[in-house]
């Protein structure tokens, strides 16, 4: 790697909380709408999230490029590691090759996500309105259900795990005694925000998202 | 009067080890039986294979090498893969280990011959963090700072590091595709940098390992402080470099 990879470690490192964890946890709060207060509750969060101001300059530096960098540099950090899980079988050596493997999964998740959402929002072929319906049109397919938690359940570890060792390589969590707590703490918050993504994916099935979704079908035909 | 016990106990323990011939060879293994005596260790049994460079199979072999000289876990020269563990032949009794015992070479290290490695790079990696304290001069520099006798006795903790490389074969980030300097340069760092006169040069060592190769390949799997056998805090000393290495880094970004 040319030029400092320190650098370009910490900045990595950053991305991966600020935007990239925010948004994390922003999503999953406004999935979860969907579940709490059904379509209209859903379509009240996206159009509020369409009317902040600069929302597509937002979406391009907030999220699109950090999620690029973040991700092609992780996939290079995930390259550069010799997994030793079966000499070393100890708890945070697991996390260690996790936080490896759901990346990649989590990569891969979210280019089929934004292609299947946002993408075609950008083409024309959908509205921001019609993204409840077009959940519901994929969840009538059970794979995709198991497919969309397995992604789910990847990006949220991910972050979780990735915000343990934030803490670390930033030098906040310094003692093993700092270190457990935060360990027992991003673990709850893996369980909280996996929670919400899973109810909005149970939400999304509901027959109350299908209504609108006639108006999908043509589409996808 | 090994054989002597042996011939009495009739007990006979197997070690299959990985052995190469040169540095470039291909690692092949061989299986060994060495006569049991009570409190033998894997260098006395990789002793009595020099001895008596006999296979298991009968056929007679090359003597096995391998390199060892405190014979008591202070030196770090006798560093193997033993039953899976980087750690120490010297204090490894067989006592304590399942039979047959596997010994390998500490691969993460170029490998000179059978188990002898080259550890070269971490001491390149304690010359380019400077781990040493610089107090020559021209003339009489007089007595530095004194050290408070509570931080001596904890910095003689970080002291105890000889170098063995067990952390460095137990990290998954040290490997030839990163260039990661490895857990024991780092935590030395915190040694020198916690000394008084030492301290005189923190900003220096810390840029060190803010540049290509310096801490910043960890990714805390926390196998190092799993492995040492001195027991030194190496996931400790890691995230207070951490800390030093972002204040450092605010401060050069700031221009303080
Ligand atoms: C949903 C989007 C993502 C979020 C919220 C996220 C978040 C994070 C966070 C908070 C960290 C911790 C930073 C640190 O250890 O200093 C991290 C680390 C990491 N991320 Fe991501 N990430 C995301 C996507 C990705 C993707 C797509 C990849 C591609 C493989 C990836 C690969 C990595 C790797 C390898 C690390 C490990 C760093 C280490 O422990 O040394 N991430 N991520
Ligand atoms: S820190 Fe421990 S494991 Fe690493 S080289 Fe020093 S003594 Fe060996
Ligand atoms: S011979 Fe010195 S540590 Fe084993």
């Amino acid at each position: 790697m040319n030029g400092n990879s320190y650098l370009t470690r910490k900045i990595h490192s950053l991305l991966g909380v600020i935007p990239l964890g925010l948004f994390l946890v922003e999503h999953a709060i406004t999935n979860y709408s969907a579940f709490e207060d059904g379509p209209e509750g859903f379509n009240d969060s996206v159009s509020f999230l369409n009317g902040l101001p600069l929302v597509l300059f937002l979406e391009i530096f907030g999220i699109f490029l950090p999620l690029l960098f973040h991700g092609v540099y992780g996939l290079y950090v995930a390259y550069q590691s010799n997994w030793n899980n079966s000499r070393f079988k100890y708890g945070r050596n697991w996390a260690f090759t996790a936080q490896r493997i759901t990346g990649v999964i989590t990569f891969i998740f979210v280019i089929w996500h934004v292609f299947e959402t946002r993408f075609q929002v950008a083409l024309g072929n959908l509205t921001h309105e019609e993204l409840g319906a077009r959940m519901h049109e994929i969840f009538t397919n059970p794979v995709y259900i198991v497919l969309y938690a397995i992604g789910v359940l990847s990006a949220v570890f991910h972050f979780a795990n990735g915000m343990w060792s934030f803490l670390v390589s930033w030098g906040i969590t310094v003692g093993p005694r700092a270190q457990r707590v935060s360990a027992y703490i991003w673990m709850g918050v893996f369980v909280i925000v996996s929670a919400l993504f899973l109810l909005s994916i149970v939400a999304f099935t509901g027959s109350d998202f299908a209504e609108s979704a006639s108006a999908v079908r043509t589409w996808i035909g | 009067m090994a054989t002597e016990t042996a011939t009495k106990t009739g007990k006979m323990v197997k070690f299959i080890i990985t052995r190469q011939d040169s540095p470039d060879a291909a690692p092949y293994t061989e299986e060994f039986e060495v006569p049991y005596r009570p409190n033998m260790n894997v260098i006395s049994a990789l002793m009595e294979i020099q001895r008596n460079p006999v296979k298991a199979d009968g056929a007679s072999t090359t003597p096995v090498c391998w390199e060892s000289n405190c014979l008591e876990e202070v030196c770090g020269a006798c560093s193997m893969v033993i039953n899976g563990k980087p750690r120490q032949a010297c204090s490894a009794l067989v006592d304590k280990l399942e039979q047959p015992v596997r010994v390998a070479p500490m691969s993460t290290f170029p490998v000179v011959r059978d188990l002898v490695i080259n550890r070269e790079r971490m001491f390149n990696a304690l010359k380019r963090v400077k781990a040493w304290i610089p107090i020559d001069g021209t003339y009489d520099l007089g007595p530095g700072p004194r050290m408070a006798e509570t931080k001596r006795q904890w910095a003689y903790e970080l002291s105890k590091c000889m170098t063995c490389g067990v952390c460095l074969e137990a990290c998954p980030n040290v490997n030839d595709r990163s260039s990661f300097i490895g857990p024991a340069a780092i935590s030395q760092v915190r040694l020198f940098n916690a000394h008084p006169t030492g301290e005189m040069n923190k900003a220096e060592r810390l840029e060190t390992l803010m540049d290509d190769g310096g801490i910043e390949g960890c990714g805390n799997s926390q196998n190092c402080v799993r492995s040492c056998p001195k027991g030194i805090p190496l996931t400790t000393s890691i995230a207070a470099i951490n800390r030093d290495t972002t204040v450092q880094l605010f401060k050069n970004f700031l221009g303080v």
